[in-house]
């Protein structure tokens, strides 16, 4: 009696546990974390269920982490802890970090293992060169994707009387001269970023920002953006804002960059196209704005700028069917529909040729409020990416972007001039190189 | 006197062993992690680490930077302790002398130590707002007079203010009990005396009160060290030009935005040393030195 007791309980959770696993079989189940939050954070949200409803093979769950530099310290505290998820989406200035760890699998081998056939050269080269190896190929899937414009306030611009938007700095100050003329008090809201004012500022002007092809050559790489024209820049800056042309304006201060032009308080303000929505939306139509081509100097010849965001990553120490389900993930974020949904709720750019081309075909981009982010992609593919604008490929740039925009703050305080900033901030972003490659030592960048 | 113990030890391990346990896992466990990467070169995935013996330290102590950490650390902590005592002994004072309302105040004055720090932070951060808060009302009488966005000094006054207005209530609470615990009889013989009541604050209350006094220097200076992260993110986040870069928000900084666990790991190891020997200096000096008689 007591024995069949026993069998019988052990026979009750031998089937409920077999419940369980037919139950799990239905679907299989993989987890994605993602840095995106508020309204973006809502649309990729969105994807997940729109692929958990397109099939029923695979579960993905999304997880937002609050902001990209927590998506990757999360995943790495997860992945030490073998508590990992399959799809992490990975900031542009952690590329070189991802690479380096080596604990990924790369999307084109990936895809190719599940024999899903994707056109790599479908990608913009702008867009895909940034996540790919030197042998060209891809380790993480393009996702959001994103370059810096400049936005402008049309009626600001036609009180003072011009009426093309500034294509170089030269015409740029000489703008801004013109609008502080006409008595308004911010004429341009700047806060200092070193993805644009250093990093796309130097690709469009296919200037290095460190030797080794910007390290896509080697761990041994240097900064060099305190010799180029990166400096007269800066200290253009900083006279404008000496001269009461720019005003700072951070969150910290209150109003940020963004918000202060969208509030009809400074009349440009240079930021990423995936803020073309939200500022479409906080202006709502209460005056007339547009975006256009971040300037170059006169007498130099404009180059591509490059893309910035976050790609997808999927990572080491799954099982086949989580990476068939990431793989098929993959797939649906490519389909023209996927797109389309991505771009049209984000003011994101679309990755691959076709799914510009087929968004063209229905003048997408002919009316507001999704006019102008076409000129995103003309940025971005104005000239086929070289050795020095393919992107950049240097360990820690986190510290780096960190290094430069402290340094700057200072400069701009008046507690040193530009050149000994930029210097500054070079030689201790080389310290950071220096440490990242002795932290791979032996090791060669993929 | 008489101490009471297990008979049995087997009784007395299984009693201890969960605290042990989770001592363990959340104090010991992570510090010899630290420790083991703070003497090396660690990848933050953990495909591998380089042994560098005291390199990681001793490109910190060389590093200008760092020593700028500590001198705003060292800041930090002395004026928000210095602040937060000064202006919960005044209201302990108060509180403690009965007058109209004084239980009110006394549950009032125990609240904002409740209160998270991010939100303290997110508080001040408007009421500081140079050009929207209620600090743009100076910059309007006097332009120009008050930026903590570009300053740094100007920062750190603000993150020290909202740390102390944090603190004050933890050192009221001491402060107030150690008021009520001095005899009424020696307040009312010395008032019968004819002492007023600065006289009786200066001669009676305070003497009495520098156990308390000392106690809470330890305790807020070691807080200030440890616990300033919440305010420093959500204020300025270190900035502007690292005005406001405590050794605790470089760690954070360094290690889980840089990815520099390494140098982030020698960091809180000589944070770790700092606040230790704070305590030790307490236990064996001050609270042996300082009492009653």
């Amino acid at each position: 009696m007591k024995l069949s007791l026993v069998s019988t309980s052990v026979l009750a959770l031998l089937a409920l546990s077999g419940a369980a696993v037919s139950q799990t079989a239905d679907k299989i189940k993989f987890d994605y974390w993602y840095g995106l939050s508020g309204q973006l954070g809502d649309v990729v949200a969105a994807t997940c269920d729109r692929f958990n409803e397109s099939q029923s093979t695979y579960e993905i769950t999304c997880v937002g982490q609050d902001g990209y530099a927590n998506a990757v310290q999360n995943t790495i505290a997860a992945f030490r802890a073998g508590q990992h998820p399959t799809v992490v989406q990975a900031y542009d200035a952690g590329t070189a970090d991802l690479m380096m760890s080596g604990e990924f699998y790369p999307v084109s081998k990936m895809m190719a293992d599940f024999n899903i056939d994707i056109d790599w050269d479908n990608f913009f080269p702008g867009i895909s060169n940034y996540y790919a190896s030197s042998t060209g190929e891809l380790f993480s899937m393009p996702f959001n994707s994103s370059t810096p414009m400049m936005y402008y306030n049309i009626a600001d611009l036609e009180a003072a009387g011009i009426s093309t938007p500034p294509a170089t700095w030269e015409d740029f100050e000489a703008a801004l001269v013109a609008i502080k003329a006409t008595g308004k008090e911010c004429a341009f809201g700047y806060e200092p970023s070193t993805w644009i004012d250093m990093e796309q500022f130097s690709m469009a002007h296919g200037i290095p920002i460190a030797t080794n092809n910007n390290g896509y050559d080697g761990l041994d790489s240097e900064y060099v953006y305190n010799t180029t024209l990166h400096v007269k820049h800066m200290e253009n800056i900083k006279r404008w804002y000496d001269d009461k042309l720019l005003e700072i304006r951070s969150t910290q201060g209150g109003l940020n960059a963004r918000d202060s032009f969208a509030q009809n308080e400074c009349s440009l303000y240079f930021g990423s196209i995936a803020r073309h929505a939200a500022v479409g939306l906080l202006v709502d139509g209460k005056f007339e704005w547009d975006v256009a081509m971040i300037p170059v100097y006169e007498g130099t010849a404009r180059q591509n700028t490059v893309v910035g965001g976050a790609s997808l990553w999927v990572l080491s120490g799954k099982s086949e069917d989580e990476y068939r389900g990431a793989a098929e993930y993959l797939k649906f974020l490519m389909t023209e529909e996927s797109e389309r949904y991505w771009v049209s709720n984000t003011g994101y750019i679309p990755v691959t040729k076709t799914g510009f081309a087929a968004l063209n075909a229905e003048n997408f981009y002919a009316n507001p409020p999704y006019k102008g982010r076409e000129l995103a992609l003309k940025s971005l593919t104005y000239t086929d990416p070289g050795p020095l604008t393919r992107g950049i490929r240097l360990g820690g740039f986190i510290q780096a972007r960190s290094e430069w925009t402290n340094e700057v703050q200072a400069a701009l305080q008046g507690d040193k001039t530009m050149q000994e900033a930029l210097d500054t901030a070079v030689m201790r972003s080389n310290d950071v190189l220096n440490k990242f490659a002795r932290t791979y030592r032996g090791k060669q960048l993929p | 006197m008489r101490r009471a113990y297990f008979k049995n030890n087997w009784v007395a391990a299984l009693v201890v062993a969960p605290q042990l346990l989770i001592i363990f896992i959340f104090f010991y466990w992570p510090t010899s992690q630290a420790l083991y990467w703070a003497f090396t070169l660690e990848q933050p995935f953990g495909g591998g680490s380089e042994w560098v013996g005291f390199e990681n330290f001793q490109y910190l102590l060389s590093d200008g930077r760092y020593w700028d950490s500590v001198r705003i650390s060292t800041i930090y902590a002395l004026a928000t302790t210095a602040l937060a005592m000064g202006m919960a002994l005044t209201l302990a004072l108060f509180a403690d002398r009965q007058l109209r309302g004084y239980k009110g105040f006394r549950v009032g004055l125990i609240w904002p130590y409740a209160v998270a720090a991010p939100a303290i932070g997110l508080a001040f951060r408007f009421i500081f707002n140079p050009s929207a808060g209620v600090a743009s009302y100076l910059n309007q009488a006097f332009p120009d007079i008050w930026n903590p966005v570009m300053n740094g000094d100007h920062a750190l006054t603000m993150v020290i203010i909202a740390g102390a207005w944090k603190q004050v209530s933890y050192s009221f609470i001491f402060f107030l009990a150690g008021l009520q615990s001095i005899p009424r009889s020696l307040v009312e013989a010395s008032a019968m005396d004819g002492a007023r009541v600065m006289r009786r604050m200066w001669d009676i209350q305070l003497p009495l009160l520098t156990p308390t006094v000392f106690f809470l220097i330890i305790i807020n200076i070691t807080d200030s060290f440890t616990d300033s992260f919440g305010i420093v993110d959500t204020m300025t986040s270190g900035g502007p030009a690292r005005g406001t870069n405590l050794m605790v928000y470089k760690i954070y900084e360094d290690g889980f935005r840089g990815l520099d666990y390494s140098g982030a790991a020698a960091q809180s190891i000589i944070l770790m040393v700092l606040v230790v020997a704070l305590t030790l200096f307490q236990f064996k000096y001050v609270e042996r030195r300082v009492h009653y008689s």
